[in-house]
């Protein structure tokens, strides 16, 4: 064994590498290591021969063939011809987006409804809690059923929005349609497109790429003034007039690029089956949103509780005394130190968001989980390389997820000297 | 705590555990039971009842198969699959059979190394709309959004049609039958589209089935069939031969209310083969000589089982079309039992 | 006493006054609801949404309760009934309760699931109640191979059997002891897997032949909804425990290896969600054994919920390890205890006992997660509501399908939730 070339002197004994504590670590890791290899090896093996026996390989040469179906929510370009990798990429994109928008309604949800319990109000803490114990002890799947048969089922059809006596009529001035296939919505277009860069794989709207510039552009801009305000205040005593500045440097760079650029809203309308133009929001989608945001941020709402309890009574007291209101109190003195107890469960229920979007599967929003874990391993029978690449990548995310939240953690923890 | 649950679970699995190696006549027979593959609820091709007896077109098919290998129709073992795990228990042997409105496609049986026993039902594609859309081709259906059951042939040959025929739609995929008829009703989709043989029965149930029609357009051949995993000839054979015997005991008229009858012996020769009074069938794949006697004991013959579960007399009200004898004009032609 | 001052000083009232009533917005209803529902304009809104809201729900849905629909035999019979109104067809709920609790368990043997249920609740209490006798323990003990034998049938033999094996490691680590700890409990552990491997099985059937006790055997595929989510779930709980305290030690421990280890599996199963770990038991564990094993799905699926649910177990009793004061560590190395007789005497009883709310709230979670098995096929509550609506006599229906799942789902959940918040409040040593 190689322990014995690092004993050291001659009065080593070998049962000194269970009873002398200096090897007893070394002797118990390279066990497990063996056994752990040895654990690994009879998997790997027992793959390669049942793969041998059912006369299949393992390779991911079917990431380039043709998909052949369609994916009815596309973030990028997508065509039935376009390759299974391809339409692996599209239900990331869907996953991601879901989870993203997801996470910032749970929290606000979340958050007011954490806010709301506590309420002298005794009907809204009473509605609250019945929210957060109607959303918490049932299953998520349910759920989202339920929610999406809520809106097939009250929701008007398209046909009702069409002919002289239409039952149905839009919203807003006739911008937004609510129908049971989803939400139609004004979408932007613009009259001049710069082009596009190909990134290989994705190709990105300079367009796109402009208006974030300019939004960073302007916000940085505007941080650069307050703090220059804030110097001053520091300096001198007396804060200077920003209010107009910060608008100026808000809103007229992108109004003029807008401009520039030929921005126009385009409005839905009723054009054969469907609303055609504007942006679409499909119910599978608005099903899970709501439903991940609403299921999440009841649990939310119980973190941000607990987290507000947690604030020793006399800062609400000490607050009080100097004067404060209570919303100052509130958005002040309580929830800047709750905050320091609410962020680490806040990560893990972020993290459960984008795990559970992998239930669209429930109501067919077309998520990574549907295209490349269902439909594409459905196809081409490579089950065994497809849920390994699916969990790498769910894998992958949710480190990136922890990895930032983490960072941000951090930078809002209570400094100890 | 539980420890000894999981591992008594485990021995006992084990120790039921068959070999993939071995022929599965032997291992069906040693276990004493048939696992039949099912779906987990298709309005008149699988489905539990209140009893919790799984009854319908496809598991009348396990149930014969049980009774020829077994001698008894119940010692079948009804597993659930959907439409993304059937292909998986069928390969990996959990399952001997798989009878779950399987399309026989030249990829399945090739790439994926399966089986087809033969066809117990010849489907192709449909489309239902609803009355009130004014449809009456599906040529007409340019920018329709259209329910799909997801994981199935389906979706591909909807993305071809469409192709094809130059149009453009927008899928809304949907897991199972029963959701998919809900958003359909809610008119949260203007077309649905699956096998017509399922169209026609989920309309059956329909509160107002004269509000709504199948378009004349078949876009797809769905040959629906029993399937076995590749590699033991002995066992597809076993399967394709019961699913036989109750087409061709139809086409000869034998049913459940004569086989007694017909068994003590006919002037027919076709027939004394079938159920075992000439020659010696049945042993030449390791069963004995009565095995289609018992198989069509079970359910009826072809045209019983059809009349039973999914025919014009049942809420589902399929008429037999391609289904028919091909003396009758359709498609069903056992080869001769000789 | 008045009378001595009564006239001492003029000014002075000598009788108190009569209590005057308060004014009428500061007592009984009008006073609470005035400081409940309406001291400012905020809550005025609040109270006003909020009122409406719920007079809105109950408008639509109590029309449907009050037509509610008991007694028919399939969907149409209840679209007869109604002749239109809206209405539940809580026909289905009353004949298919039985499915949606039991699947398709044979009838007759109802009453073995329910009484494992109850003895359930018996084996739990020693555990959850702290006045609870403490001789349950060893009913807790023997409770796995009851409920085993309860549940899937059979001879009475094979769990006694099983059961023996730890009397027979047991055996074994005593009769060693003398040589070494170490030796004797290698052989205590190998003594009892071979006993199960090899020696349980010709035992049980020998014995079951001489002497044949039982009930029959009813197999896995027969359980379905509730049954099957408390059966996944239970299991998965009570399996991940032990899994979960070796996890949470590793990622304590100083060994690089072991450390490393343990957290690599920890993040790997928190990372993923829970339903590619389910297809992984349905579509890839077959791989990954060797040819030709082949068992049951539930079985598949209880081992990899086990996996995903002591990756989250650990996770809470690292919290309970952490929430120890850190002088409990060094009063037990001051005792001169080795770290296993550390853990087992000082370390694990106090930590196990703050982690039990956790544990409960990682319960409710994978009770509620046992949904997704739907997805792979399992006929779980959810999945035979999808069976049910495929017989002719009921497609079509929805809610009142729904609606009893998730009552049922909400009434254990809520308990569970309740109990361990009761519990947080009782372990709450700490004075604020």
């Amino acid at each position: 064994m190689a322990m014995t070339n690092e004993s050291s002197g001659a009065s080593f004994r070998p049962s000194m590498l269970l009873y002398d504590t200096r090897y007893r670590s070394m002797t118990i890791q390279i066990v497990v290591m063996f056994m752990l290899m040895a654990g690994f090896a009879w998997l790997v093996d027992n793959t390669v021969e049942n793969l041998r026996a059912l006369g299949k390989d393992f390779n991911f040469n079917f990431l380039s063939v043709r998909a052949g179906y369609d994916i009815n929510q596309r973030l990028v370009e997508y065509t039935n011809d376009s390759s299974h990798g391809r339409a692996m990429l599209v239900g990331l994109l869907n996953t991601l987006l879901l989870a993203l928008v997801s996470c910032v309604t749970a929290t606000v949800i979340g958050v007011i409804a954490g806010v709301l319990r506590l309420s002298k109000n005794w009907i809204v803490s009473r509605l609250m809690g019945l929210y957060v114990e109607a959303f918490r002890n049932v299953p998520l799947l349910l759920w989202i059923i339920v929610i999406f048969a809520v809106m097939t089922e009250s929701m008007p059809a398209p046909s009702a929005f069409r002919g002289e006596n239409a039952t149905s009529s839009m919203l807003f001035f006739d911008t937004v349609a609510i129908t049971n296939r989803g939400v139609y919505v004004p979408g932007p277009l613009f009259t001049t497109s710069l082009g596009a860069i190909n990134l290989g794989i994705i190709s990105v709207s300079i367009n796109f790429l402009l208006i974030l510039a300019v939004v960073v552009g302007s916000l940085w801009a505007n941080i650069r003034l307050l703090r220059h305000a804030t110097a001053v205040q520091e300096a001198t005593g007396l804060r200077p007039v920003t209010w107009w500045k910060s608008l100026l440097i808000l809103f007229a760079p992108i109004t003029v690029v807008l401009i520039a650029l030929g921005f126009h809203l385009s409005y839905p309308s009723l054009q054969g089956f469907n609303f055609q133009d504007g942006t679409f929001l499909r119910n599978s989608f608005i099903a899970m949103w709501l439903a991940l945001s609403l299921y999440t941020g009841a649990f939310i709402a119980e973190n941000v509780r607990a987290g507000i309890l947690a604030v020793s009574r006399g800062q609400t007291e000490a607050a009080f005394a100097l004067g404060m209101r209570p919303s100052w109190t509130m958005n002040l003195v309580i929830l800047p130190q709750a905050l320091r107890v609410i962020i680490p469960p806040l990560i893990s229920q972020y993290l459960n968001i984008t795990k559970n979007t992998s239930l669209g599967i429930a109501v067919g929003y077309m998520d990574l989980r549907s295209t490349l874990g269902g439909i594409t391993i459905n196809q081409t029978g490579r089950e065994l390389e497809g849920m390994l690449l699916l969990m790498l990548v769910y894998l992958a995310i949710s480190l990136l997820i922890s990895g930032l939240m983490n960072i941000y953690n951090n930078s809002v923890r209570l400094k100890e000297r | 705590m539980k420890k000894t649950v999981f591992v008594g679970t485990l021995a006992a699995a084990a120790a039921i555990a068959g070999t993939a190696s071995a022929a599965k006549l032997d291992d069906v027979k040693a276990r004493g039971e048939l696992n039949c593959g099912v779906s987990t609820g298709v309005n008149g091709f699988s489905a539990p009842d209140s009893a919790g007896e799984w009854q319908g077109f496809d598991v009348a098919v396990c149930r014969a198969v049980a009774a020829a290998v077994l001698s008894d129709p119940k010692k079948v073992k009804f597993v659930t699959t959907t439409g993304q795990t059937r292909f998986t228990a069928l390969a990996s042997g959990e399952i001997d059979v798989l009878a779950r409105n399987t399309t026989w496609t030249f990829s399945r049986d090739v790439d994926l190394k399966f089986t087809f026993a033969g066809v117990n039902y010849y489907d192709g594609q449909g489309f239902m709309v609803n009355k009130a859309l004014g449809v009456s081709s599906a040529k007409e259906l340019d920018g329709a959004t259209v329910c799909i059951q997801t994981g199935t042939t389906t979706e591909l040959n909807l993305a071809d049609y469409f192709k094809v025929n130059n149009m453009s739609y927008e899928p809304v995929p949907i897991e199972t039958n029963a959701e998919a008829q809900q958003q359909y009703l809610a008119g949260a989709c203007d077309v649905y589209t699956t096998d017509a043989s399922g169209l026609a029965a989920t309309r059956a149930t329909f509160a107002d089935p004269e509000n709504h029609i199948l378009l004349p357009e078949i876009i797809s051949k769905e040959p629906l069939g029993p399937l076995v995993a590749h590699g033991d000839d002995q066992w597809s054979e076993i399967v394709m031969w019961t699913l036989n015997a109750l087409i061709a005991a139809e086409e000869l008229g034998v049913t459940s209310a004569n086989l007694e009858e017909l068994a003590k012996g006919t002037e027919n020769p076709e027939i004394n083969r079938l159920l075992g009074n000439e020659g010696d069938l049945g042993p030449m794949f390791g069963l004995d000589n009565e095995w289609a006697k018992r198989a069509i004991m079970a359910g009826g013959n072809y045209g019983e089982i059809f009349a039973a579960t999914i025919g014009e007399s049942t809420p589902i009200g399929l008429a037999r079309g391609l289904n028919a004898q091909w003396t009758q004009g359709g498609l069903l032609y056992s080869p001769p039992f000789r | 006493m008045s009378d001595t001052h009564s006239n001492t000083v003029a000014y002075v009232r000598d009788s108190m006054l009569p209590e005057a009533t308060p004014p009428l917005t500061e007592v009984g209803a009008i006073r609470w609801l005035r400081e409940n529902l309406f001291s400012g304009v905020l809550n005025i809104i609040l109270t006003v949404l909020g009122i409406s809201s719920v007079i809105w729900i109950v408008l639509h849905i109590g029309p449907w309760f009050l037509n509610a629909v008991w007694n028919a035999e399939s969907l149409a019979e209840c679209r007869q009934i109604l002749d239109g109104a809206t209405g539940a067809c809580f026909g289905v709920i009353k004949d298919r309760w039985h499915q949606l609790i039991f699947g398709f368990y044979p009838p007759s043997a109802y009453w073995r699931p329910t009484l494992a249920f109850v003895l359930m609740l018996v084996a739990l209490a020693p555990i959850l109640f702290a006045g609870a006798p403490r001789k349950l323990f060893w009913f807790s003990a023997i409770y796995p191979a009851l409920a085993f034998w309860l549940l899937w049938g059979g001879t009475i033999w094979f769990p006694i059997i099983a059961m023996a094996g730890f009397a027979v490691g047991y055996l074994a680590y005593r009769v060693t002891l003398p040589l070494s700890t170490l030796a004797a409990t290698i052989v205590g552990v190998l003594a009892t897997i071979l006993w199960w491997l090899y020696l349980t099985g010709p035992i049980s059937n020998m014995l079951s032949g001489a002497l044949p006790i039982g009930i029959m055997p009813i197999r896995s595929d027969s359980f379905g909804g509730f049954m099957v989510s408390t059966v996944i779930g239970v299991t998965g709980i009570a399996l991940s425990l032990p899994i979960g305290i070796v996890l949470a030690l590793g990622r304590q421990s100083d060994m690089f290896l072991i450390k490393t280890v343990s957290v690599g599996f920890i993040e790997f199963i928190r990372g993923v969600p829970l339903i590619t770990l389910l297809f992984t038991a349905s579509l890839l564990l077959n791989y990954f054994l060797p040819p030709g094993t082949n068992f049951d799905i539930i079985l598949r699926v209880i081992i990899m919920v086990t996996l995903f649910a002591s990756a989250y177990m650990a996770e809470v009793i690292r919290g309970g390890l952490a929430a120890l004061p850190r002088g409990q560590y060094e009063a037990a190395d001051a005792l001169g205890l080795d770290y296993w007789k550390a853990q087992r005497l000082i370390i694990m009883p106090q930590a196990l006992k703050i982690s039990i709310p956790g544990i409960v709230n990682t319960f409710i979670g994978l009770f509620k997660d046992t949904t997704l098995v739907v997805f792979i096929g399992i006929l779980d509550p959810i999945g035979l509501s999808n069976a049910i609506r495929a017989d002719s006599d009921w497609n079509g229906i929805y809610w009142e399908l729904f609606g009893f799942i998730g009552l049922c789902f909400f009434i254990f959940c809520f308990g569970m939730s309740r109990y361990s918040q009761y519990l947080e409040r009782k372990l709450k040593t700490d004075h604020r």
